[in-house]
């Protein structure tokens, strides 16, 4: 009986295993080692250089620029998704007429596979067909001619970007902060308006420092999907103008694919692990204490 | 301190269907313990959320210290509530749940340290002031929950429930110190439990509360001794009063009160009796002394034994009433031991019967009632 167990239990294991193992760990080991070596696309030779790679990309001034770029927009699209799922979780907690459907709406941009999604936004923001400076020309804030061109100008280039990646990850940072907010019992709120508190004071004495733990799982679960996300940086703009929306991932993927250093490329990969494995690691904790609470 | 009224009030969740109060009119009297009793779906809590402001009436006026409030938020009311979870802020200190009202109705701050001792002084918690209230055993966090509510002198003192999450042992000596807490403060208190024991114990007057309506308020001893209607009647007691439908009356009597023949024997010597009873078996005079009784023929079924009582459960052999089950509470020391199926000379004083009206229940004057 009990060999039969461990026998079934192996087995229902091994597809999870065998996929992680063969999925994520045989190309994670292969970057490392590319990592720490001179290899290129179509040529033979490959020698351990040490952290020769490392260096010369740290000194380079395209990696400082999407290390930077990274950084300005995760934080950028995180604050903005926490601030808009709140109000959205807090909006949608009270039952009214349609709410469901509202939900289903909100939940779809989640659901759509991001590559059609962003495909789409880039048809919104293109230089030519977007609708949005259809509409804005229509309303008369632009002149035909001067409408501004949503994915050309760097710094505008980034606000559609990060705007994008906000629309994909709001949906799902709603679901988390719904979720969490269902977890607050309802006569903590109703004790709180007895006790003579308005709705700005239960919002951020009350419910936010109650929600915390799940708030900060959103916060870090949407991190890593934005820190190593690049679909959506490589449909609208694939790191332009003047690689001025270059990210990490996306340096990455032009430098070891389509510049075929391979080497450099998977330099630039592994650079994010530790400071993901942090970010994981902070990310675990606070989800445990959510359960704890 | 403030006197609460509700005036004809009505709340219906779904319009159409059967409101979870209806039409209840109620008033305490200034720092009265007012206990609301009633079974679950009664609509008790219902009715004390709206007087608390979290619930919207449907129609008619709740009214505190005189003024009609139900447009005024919780905070506007003056009123504190104790919730039957209790309610705490978990992720505040007891200090910090205690400020909390004076924070959030702008009591200036240098008096706030001073207050909250003085709350957590009242109710024994000072020690606790630093710790969170997961720290917190139930009986502690009850009286947090007090004092938070204390905190800002409230006109008007709303439980929910309070003591239902303790286990049985601590709810005994919670309620004592709940009674003591409200001789010291006298602030008006409306308390909302479905235990009839707590009822009893806490309450200046109880509001029986069922299906939304009011069916009886009155002290302790009046719900009990003389209840309004049958619901009243069966709610309270432990067994429940005894009905027997004869005719177009409903006649009951408490199982407490239905005992065996010779313990209300008018004509016994009482010197006989006194030798073959122990002190706590000695029964009130008005059941010893007075007034008529109506002997009849039990015939015990089983018996449980309960420690200081014995019930005993049976019908009332060669009456009309012999289907119908009937129950006796009697002192476990009275009679050693009950044969099942045996039949045994019981008594009732004619005093204790109640009648009620066989269609609406309702309490009606004694009338002459055949047994046979």
């Amino acid at each position: 009986m009990a060999v039969e167990n461990r026998r079934l239990g192996a087995a229902m294991f091994f597809p999870a295993i065998a996929f992680i193992v063969l999925l994520i760990g045989a190309p994670f080991a292969l970057a490392v080692m590319y990592a720490f070596s001179d290899a290129r696309i179509g040529s033979p030779g490959f020698h351990y250089v040490g952290f020769e790679n490392f260096r010369s990309i740290l000194q380079s001034p395209s990696f400082q620029a999407a290390l930077r770029n990274s950084i300005v927009f995760t934080v950028c699209a995180q604050i903005i998704v926490i601030v808009c799922s709140t109000i959205l979780s807090i909006a949608l907690e009270k039952p009214f007429r349609g709410r469901k459907f509202v939900r289903f709406l909100i939940l779809l941009p989640w659901v759509a596979p991001i590559s059609l999604g962003a495909i789409g936004w880039k048809w919104i923001l293109d230089s030519i067909y977007s609708v949005i400076t259809w509409v804005l020309v229509w309303a008369h804030v632009f002149k035909p001619y001067s409408a501004p061109m949503w994915l050309g100008e760097p710094h505008l280039a980034m606000a559609s970007v990060i705007l994008v990646h906000c629309w994909r990850l709001i949906p799902f940072s709603t679901v988390i902060m719904l979720a969490g907010r269902t977890a607050i019992p309802k006569d903590i709120p109703e004790a709180a308006a007895i006790d003579g508190a308005g709705f700005w004071r239960t919002l951020f004495q009350i419910n936010i420092p109650m929600m915390a733990p799940i708030i900060s799982v959103a916060v870090l679960f949407g991190t890593i999907f934005t820190f190593t996300d690049m679909t959506v940086v490589y449909i609208l703009t694939a790191g332009g103008p003047f690689d001025s929306t270059q990210v990490l991932p996306s340096l990455a993927f032009a430098t070891g694919i389509q510049g075929s250093d391979l080497a450099a490329g998977a330099a630039i990969s592994i650079f994010l692990v530790p400071v993901l494995v942090l970010i994981a690691y902070f990310m675990l904790r606070a989800a445990h204490r959510a359960e704890v609470a | 301190m403030a006197v609460v009224e509700a005036r004809n009030l009505t709340k219906v969740f779904k319009q159409g269907e059967l409101g979870a109060v209806n039409n209840v009119n109620l008033e305490t009297r200034e720092g009265e313990f007012l206990v609301l009793l009633g079974p679950s779906g009664s609509g008790k809590t219902t009715l004390l959320r709206m007087i608390a402001g979290l619930e919207t009436p449907t129609s008619g006026e709740i009214r505190i210290g005189g003024d009609v409030v139900n447009h005024l938020t919780p905070r506007e009311r003056g009123i504190a509530m104790v919730f039957q979870s209790y309610a705490l802020y978990p992720h505040l200190s007891v200090y910090n749940n205690i400020a909390f009202p004076l924070k959030a109705q702008k009591v200036p701050k240098e008096q706030h340290k001073q207050k909250v001792e003085w709350a957590a002084g009242l109710l024994g918690i000072e020690k606790l002031l630093q710790r969170k209230p997961r720290e917190l055993s139930g009986g502690e966090r009850q009286r947090v929950a007090l004092a938070r509510a204390i905190v800002r002198e409230p006109r008007v003192f709303l439980l929910d429930e309070p003591l239902s999450n303790l286990d049985a042992k601590l709810r005994a000596s919670a309620r004592e110190e709940l009674d003591e807490f409200h001789d010291r403060i006298k602030t008006t208190t409306i308390y909302v439990t479905h235990d009839q024991v707590e009822a009893m114990a806490l309450g200046d007057r109880v509001v029986v509360l069922h299906q939304g309506v009011v069916r009886q308020i009155g002290t302790p001893r009046e719900v009990y001794d003389e209840p309004a209607d049958t619901f009243v009647a069966t709610f309270l007691g432990s067994p429940p009063m005894n009905l027997l439908e004869a005719d177009d009356a409903i006649v009951g009597f408490r199982p407490e009160r239905f005992l065996p023949a010779g313990l209300i024997a008018p004509w016994a010597p009482m010197g006989e009796i006194a030798k073959t009873l122990r002190p706590e078996n000695l029964l009130p005079a008005d059941l010893q002394s007075s007034g008529k009784r109506i002997s009849l023929r039990f015939r015990v079924e089983h018996s449980e034994f309960l420690g200081a009582e014995r019930i005993l459960y049976g019908t009332l052999e060669g009456t009309r009433f012999r289907d119908k089950p009937v129950c006796a509470r009697v002192s476990s020391s009275v009679l050693e031991t009950y044969t099942p199926d045996t039949s045994y000379d019981f008594a009732v004083p004619e005093h204790e019967l109640k009648f009620f009206d066989a269609k609406t229940g309702k309490r009606i004057t004694p009338r002459p009632l055949s047994w046979q």
